[in-house]
C-alpha cells in the first residue's frame, strides 16, 4: 500500500465508514464558476444530484447550475420537501420548531461565554510577563474555548439526539416517503454537487434526509456552506460585522465528509488576514484540523483521509501567518 | 502646537478687497472650508455683524464672525475635531435687529420638526451608504394603522413596515419605534430598514412606527403608555401579524424623550422587552433634590431615572445605547451605561461627534439594529 504523494496530507481524524470515492471542496461558484472543471478532473460523467436547499425559497432557482453542469442535473428540492413535510406532520413541524428553539438558546449562552472567552484571550494577550508565563497563559486561554466549543457541540448533539428519538421512532410517513424519493434519486446520480447559502438552513436539510447516509461512494461537490456543511465541524465567521467585532463561533457538527479541514469560505472578504492574533488564534483553537480559506476558484480533493491538488487554497497557520495551502509544508 | 495655514489666511494677509473677495467666493471652494481639522464659516452680504449659531454643547453657541477689513465677508475659523458633523444657523445683525438664517453658500442641510439647519460635514465625516436608497434592495411596505387605546383614551396611529419578502407562514421580530413619523421623515429609516435586510445585518423585521398627539406628557414615564405599548400594542400586532413571542425578538426604541419612553417602559416591565435602542436619551437624574436644571418637564423623568439610579435592575436582555459628544446629554447617557451593564444587560454604547438630532440617530441605526437584532450575515456563504 502506497503512502501519501508529496502533493497530498494525511489527515487525522475518523473517516465515515463508508466515505465517497472524493470530496471535491470549492470555493464561492456564484459569479464565476469553476465547478465544471473540476467534475471533468474528477471524471463524472453520469448525473449529479444538486442539493440547493441552502438557497431556501430560491431553491429551484438552479438554471444556471444546472446549464453549468451540462444540464444533467437533478435538484432533490431538499427545502421544498421539508416545508411540505411540516404541513403535513404538524406533530413533526411542532417538534423541529422546539427544537430549532432549544438550539437557538444554547447558541445564544455559548455565544455570551465565548466572547467573554476571547475578550480573557484578548486581555491576557496585551499583558507583559516572562515569555514562559505568557506561553502557559496562551496555551489556556485556548484550552478554554477549545473546552467551551466542545461543551456546546455536546449541548447540540444532545439535542438533535432527543429529536432524533422523538420524531423517527416511528418515522413520520411524509418524511419517510420523501426519504426514499431522496434515496432514489441519489440512486440514479454518480455524483452530488451541494451549493452554499444559509448554512444553518441547508446542514438542518441535510441532517432531516440523511444525505451523509446517502451518499455511498459517490463523488461530493461541495462549496461555500455547503463545504462547511459536510465538513466535521461547522464554524460561523465574519471578522467585521455591523453589530461590532465578529466572534467565530461554532454552529454545529456537520455531516463528516470532509474530515480534518475547517472550512473558510471567501477568507478574503469575510476575515482580516492582516491580524496574525486572530489567525493564530484560528488556526490553535481547531487544531490539530487544519483551517482552510477558499477565495473564488480554489479547490482541493480529499480521497478518504488524504487531501491533494490544491488550487488557490489560502491555509491559515498556527503561528498567525497565511499563504497557499501547500500539503507538504502544511501537513500536520 | 503648530498652526495650519489656511485660505482665510492667506485672503486676509494679501490686503484683500471686494474684488479679491469675489474670487475668493468664485473659486469653487466648498463652504464651510474644511483644512484638515481647521474649518472657516463664510457669510458675505451687507450687515452690521453675523454670529454662528451651532449646539456644540462645549463651545461658546454664538461666536462673532470677524469682519475682513474694508469688505462684507465674515469669517469665523474653528478646530473642529475629526469625523464631525455639526448643525448650524448663521444670526445676521442688522440694524439693531437680527433674523437666523442658513447658510448660503452651503448646500448640505438636515430637516427636523422645526425647519431645516446647515450642516458642516467635518474632516472624515462621510454620510453612511446605507441611508441611501439602494436599487438593488427590495422595497418592504408601508402601511397607515391605528386602534382604540384604553389605557391612553383615544385613537392612536402610525405606521407598519413589513419586509420585502414578507409571507404569513414565517415568524418576524418586532421592532417598536417611538416618534415613528419623524425616524421615517428625518432618518429615512424605510430605505434604511430596506437596505439592511438586503445586506442581511438585520433579519427580516415587523416595524410599528408609532407617534404620539402629546409627546411630552406620554413619553416622560408615563404609566399608561407603557400599558399601551405592552399590554394593547403588541397583543393587538400579535393577533394580527406572525410576530415570534419572546423578549428576545421585541425591541423598543427612540430618541431623546423617546428613548426615555422606551426605557420607562421596559422597566415597568421588565423582561417583556428583551431589545432596547435608546438614542440621546432624556435620562436627567439629580444627586440631590428633585428638580432637574432642565425643568418641570423632566420631573417625571428625573423620578423614573433617580429610581432606577437608587436600584438598578435588569430591565431588558440587550441594550444600545448612543449619544452625540456634542449633546448636553452626553453626561446623562454617560451616566446610565454603567448602571445598565452592571445588571448583567449586555450594553452596548456608542458614543459620535455629533448633536441631539435626526441625522445623528440615522446614523447609527446600522449599529444598533443590528445590535439588537443581527442578521443572517453570519450564516450565510453564497
Amino acid at each position: 500500500m502506497s503512502g501519501p504523494s508529496v502533493r497530498e496530507v494525511v489527515l487525522g481524524s475518523a473517516v465515515p465508514s463508508m466515505p465517497p470515492r472524493a470530496v471535491v471542496l470549492l470555493g464561492p461558484q456564484r459569479f464565476d464558476p469553476s465547478l465544471n472543471e473540476s467534475v471533468t478532473k474528477l471524471g463524472v460523467s453520469g448525473r449529479i444530484a444538486v442539493i440547493t436547499a441552502g438557497w431556501q425559497e430560491r431553491e429551484s432557482e438552479d438554471e444556471e447550475l444546472s446549464e453549468h453542469l451540462g444540464g444533467r442535473t437533478v435538484n432533490l428540492r431538499l427545502h421544498q420537501r421539508a416545508e411540505e413535510i411540516f404541513k403535513a406532520d404538524v406533530k413533526l413541524k411542532t417538534a423541529h420548531r422546539e427544537r430549532q428553539e432549544v438550539l437557538r438558546h444554547r447558541q445564544d449562552f455559548y455565544r455570551i461565554r465565548l466572547e467573554h472567552s476571547l475578550d480573557a484571550e484578548h486581555v491576557i494577550r496585551q499583558r507583559s510577563a516572562p515569555d514562559d508565563i505568557l506561553a502557559d497563559e496562551a496555551l489556556a486561554s485556548v484550552e478554554a474555548i477549545r473546552s467551551l466549543d466542545a461543551w456546546h457541540l455536546g449541548q447540540c448533539a444532545r439535542v438533535r439526539k432527543d429529536f432524533a428519538e422523538r420524531c423517527d421512532t416511528p418515522e413520520s410517513p411524509m418524511l419517510a416517503k420523501h426519504r426514499h424519493e431522496v434515496a432514489a434519486q441519489i440512486k440514479e446520480c454518480d455524483a452530488i454537487a451541494i451549493a452554499g447559502g444559509h448554512v444553518a438552513s441547508l446542514l438542518n436539510r441535510l441532517t432531516l434526509f440523511q444525505i451523509g447516509k446517502l451518499v455511498g461512494s459517490r463523488v461530493v461537490f461541495a462549496w461555500s456552506a455547503g463545504a462547511m456543511a459536510i465538513s466535521e465541524r461547522v464554524v460561523l465567521f465574519h471578522d467585521d460585522p455591523p453589530q461590532g467585532p465578529g466572534a467565530s463561533e461554532l454552529l454545529d457538527e456537520g455531516l463528516g465528509l470532509a474530515p480534518g479541514v475547517v472550512v473558510f469560505p471567501e477568507p478574503e472578504e469575510r476575515l482580516k488576514l492582516d491580524r496574525q492574533e486572530r489567525i493564530e488564534l484560528l488556526a490553535r483553537r481547531f487544531a490539530p484540523a487544519l483551517c482552510l480559506g477558499f477565495p473564488p476558484r480554489s479547490r482541493v480533493i480529499l480521497r478518504g483521509t488524504r487531501l491533494s491538488a490544491p488550487q488557490g487554497v489560502l491555509c491559515l497557520r498556527r503561528d498567525g501567518t497565511h499563504g497557499l495551502f501547500d500539503p507538504k509544508k502544511d501537513a500536520a | 502646537m503648530t498652526h495650519r495655514h489656511t485660505a482665510i489666511q492667506d485672503l486676509v494677509t494679501h490686503a484683500p478687497d471686494a474684488g479679491k473677495v469675489q474670487t475668493f467666493l468664485s473659486s469653487g471652494k466648498r463652504f464651510p472650508i474644511v483644512e484638515g481639522s481647521s474649518v472657516t464659516f463664510i457669510w458675505h452680504g451687507q450687515a452690521d455683524g453675523v454670529t454662528l449659531r451651532h449646539w456644540i454643547y462645549g463651545l461658546e453657541s454664538d461666536s462673532a464672525l470677524i469682519r475682513v477689513q474694508g469688505t462684507d465677508l465674515f469669517y469665523l475659523t474653528l478646530e473642529i475635531p475629526h469625523g464631525s458633523r455639526v448643525e448650524y444657523k448663521y444670526e445676521v445683525h442688522r440694524g439693531g435687529g437680527s433674523h437666523w438664517i442658513e447658510d448660503p453658500f452651503n448646500p448640505n442641510r438636515a430637516r427636523d420638526p422645526f425647519g431645516a439647519n446647515s450642516v458642516l460635514q467635518g474632516e472624515g465625516y462621510e454620510i453612511p451608504t446605507w441611508t441611501n436608497k439602494d436599487p438593488l434592495a427590495r422595497e418592504g411596505k408601508l402601511e397607515p394603522f391605528g386602534f382604540n387605546s384604553h389605557a391612553l383614551g383615544g385613537r392612536q396611529t402610525g405606521h407598519l413596515y413589513l419586509p420585502a419578502r414578507f409571507r404569513k407562514t414565517r415568524l418576524y421580530p418586532l421592532l417598536v419605534v417611538h416618534d415613528g413619523s419623524d425616524y421615517l421623515k428625518y432618518t429615512g429609516m424605510k430605505a434604511v430598514l430596506d437596505n439592511l435586510i438586503y445586506r442581511l445585518e438585520i433579519p427580516d423585521v415587523i416595524v410599528a412606527f408609532t407617534d404620539s398627539s402629546d409627546r411630552l406628557r406620554e413619553y416622560a414615564n408615563d404609566e399608561r403608555h407603557a400599558r399601551f405599548l405592552t399590554e394593547e400594542l403588541v397583543p393587538d400586532l400579535t393577533a394580527r401579524l406572525p410576530i415570534l413571542d419572546r423578549p428576545g425578538a421585541r425591541c423598543l426604541m427612540g430618541a431623546s424623550f423617546g428613548a426615555v419612553a422606551s426605557f420607562s417602559t421596559a422597566y415597568r416591565y421588565p423582561g417583556f422587552w428583551g431589545r432596547l435602542i435608546l438614542q440621546s436619551g432624556s435620562f436627567a437624574f439629580t444627586d440631590i433634590g428633585k428638580r432637574n436644571r432642565r425643568g418641570p418637564l423632566f420631573d417625571r423623568v428625573v423620578e423614573c431615572v433617580n429610581h432606577y439610579r437608587e436600584e438598578p435592575i435588569a430591565v431588558s436582555e440587550r441594550v444600545f445605547v448612543s449619544c452625540g459628544v456634542y449633546e448636553s446629554l452626553i453626561y446623562e447617557n454617560r451616566s446610565m451605561v454603567p448602571l445598565l451593564d452592571a445588571t448583567g444587560m449586555q450594553v452596548k454604547f456608542v458614543e459620535a461627534r455629533d448633536g441631539h438630532n435626526w441625522e445623528n440617530w440615522r446614523d447609527r441605526l446600522r449599529e444598533g439594529l443590528s445590535w439588537v437584532f443581527p442578521g443572517p450575515l453570519m450564516f450565510v456563504y453564497e
